[in-house]
């Protein structure tokens, strides 16, 4: 089952992360991807893919325009939200491995602090015509169900209910990833210590997520570049592998949340998406040296390393109290400092980070990390994808 | 206590697989389909059956009674149209549907994961939210 990379990914850029960037979005996504062609040693012209999020609001024709390119031989957009950024490169490995698009920029770059804040209401209410989404979110918003913390909170009470975590559970991996942030000097929360005390006294947001269990609303924009492996050789960065690169979608998911489901204390759908990594891989959760887990809300990191394998239902909280998400614990988590305490660039800052760990370039570095999964939000329509080191 | 939410609630969008729901509650009946061919229950309301695929369904009524499967309280920031913290209720109804509803009437923090729960009706301008709060039997015994 062990197929061959079918992409590699040679270059990555990155704008800064802020709460006011005070530039265009498609500035920042044009910043990110020419860093990104930068760090690979590609120019425009070798781009003929562009693949984003549907959360995006850049158009693939608006930066391609703006790259000069004269042609789009492919484009295209995850949907999921927050759950849909691993699965660009799972499109663009797809792309490059059927020959589709030869060299393929995976990007997203928004102002989602400054422009408007993504945590607010604003984002999905308003729509008064019935179109599908419209009449989706008419089971929610009239309830008051109107942010992306309640549409995911009664997943997480249901899993304290279900396995006796505990809020100070959830405090733990906000902690873990904060200290990693202080090392960080590209992270928003990089001067500013967290203890569990903190956290506990943070105000409430959405019933059991406190402020510190929130990811944060950021500025910013992240652009990788995958080409072919044999390609990718020559270029000037050492590869990173496409070892794995899955989607996945569980029960009775309904818009961007699976409240219907029978078990809500189950991240069905990172399950789902994870069962294909290891397939296609042929790794496992115990190949993994370091692990970049979407962290919409400190308690979906727990949920997700259950859903993945690294533990048991039920025993990520015992995993992330003996220290196992830490650098030297058995699966570094977040090591940048994850979308609570670096930035909220929806889980490409993680693909970054990756990126970093497998060229050993880390500010938290895992000593010889060889393999690195990253995924995209649990409870939404998800994605994720195994990487590895090629030299 | 928490407030009874205001009016300016979000008003809910309705196309033809929905408009029985919010026509029946505003009747202050509680409603979800029935599949006309293999019987089985659904909610949220949609076209067809998750289960044999028929298009055909018809609206039953429902007694209104259920338990409490999860929840949250949603603090920050403020739901638009509630005077207080939002809580938001994931129900499950005793004819074996999940619903996503308020519960009325209570302290939250006394909120528990298995209590039974019932329907009540809020009105509001032109439309009717159905919401759930305590037994009122077991509320007198608090």
């Amino acid at each position: 089952m062990n197929h061959p990379p079918s992409a590699a990914i040679v270059g990555v850029g990155s704008t800064e992360f802020s709460k006011a960037s005070g530039r265009s979005e498609l500035r920042l996504a044009l910043e990110a991807c020419t860093l990104a062609l930068a760090d690979a040693g590609l120019d425009p012209s070798d781009v003929d893919g562009l693949v984003t999020m549907t959360m995006d609001d850049n158009d693939e024709p608006a930066v391609a325009h703006y790259l000069g390119l004269d042609a789009l031989t492919f484009f295209a957009r995850t949907s999921g939200g927050g759950g849909g950024g691993p699965g660009t490169l799972t499109l663009a490995s797809m792309a490059i491995a059927t020959g589709r698009a030869r060299t393929v920029i995976c990007y997203r770059a928004m102002n989602e602090r400054s422009q408007g804040r993504f945590g607010q209401p604003s984002r999905y209410a308003g729509d008064r015509a019935a179109t599908a989404a419209a009449v989706t979110m008419s089971w929610a918003a009239p309830f008051g169900m109107v942010t992306p913390a309640a549409f995911f909170a009664p997943s997480f009470r249901r899993y304290m209910h279900e396995y006796g975590a505990t809020s100070e559970d959830f405090g733990r991996q906000a902690v873990v990833q904060r200290a990693y942030a202080n090392k960080n000097p590209q992270a928003f929360f990089h001067d500013r210590p967290l203890t569990l005390d903190d956290h506990q006294s943070s105000r409430m947001i959405a019933d059991p997520l406190r402020l510190f269990d929130c990811c944060q609303e950021s500025d910013g924009g992240v652009a990788l570049v995958l080409t072919a492996p044999e390609r990718a050789k020559d270029l000037r960065q050492p590869p990173v592998a496409v070892l794995g690169a899955a989607m996945g979608v569980g029960p009775r998911q309904y818009g961007v949340a699976p409240l219907y489901r029978d078990d809500l204390a189950d991240a069905a759908e990172t399950r789902v998406m994870g069962d294909q990594l290891w397939a296609q891989s042929g790794l496992g959760p115990g190949d993994m040296d370091v692990a970049l887990l979407y962290d919409h809300f400190s308690p979906a990191v727990l949920m997700q390393l259950e859903a993945l394998g690294f533990c048991g239902l039920g025993e990520a909280p015992g995993l992330v109290r003996d220290g196992g998400t830490e650098i030297d614990g058995v699966i570094p988590t977040n090591t940048n400092g994850g979308q609570l305490s670096e930035a909220y660039i929806h889980g490409f800052n993680g693909l970054a980070e990756a990126v970093r760990q497998l060229r050993g370039t880390s500010v938290n570095q895992v000593t010889g990390a060889a393999h690195a999964v990253v995924t995209g939000g649990s409870h939404a329509p998800t994605s994720g994808v195994v990487l590895g080191r090629t030299a | 206590m928490t407030k009874a939410p205001t009016a300016g609630r979000p008003r809910p969008a309705v196309n033809p697989d929905t408009r029985f729901f919010w026509d029946a509650a505003f009747e202050r009946r509680l409603a979800v389909q029935r599949c006309s061919a293999c019987r089985a229950l659904r909610h949220p309301p949609g076209p067809a059956c998750p289960r044999c695929h028929s298009l055909d369904w018809e609206v039953s009524d429902v007694s209104g009674r259920g338990t409490l499967y999860s929840y949250t309280v949603l603090h920050h920031p403020p739901a638009p149209g509630f005077d207080g913290p939002a809580v938001i209720a994931v129900v499950d109804l005793e004819e074996g549907v999940r619903m996503v509803s308020n519960v009325v009437g209570v302290d939250p923090a006394t909120l528990t994961i298995g209590e039974p729960l019932e329907v009540c009706f809020e009105e509001h301008v032109g439309w009717t939210v159905p919401q759930f709060r305590r037994p009122a039997a077991r509320e007198a015994v608090r």
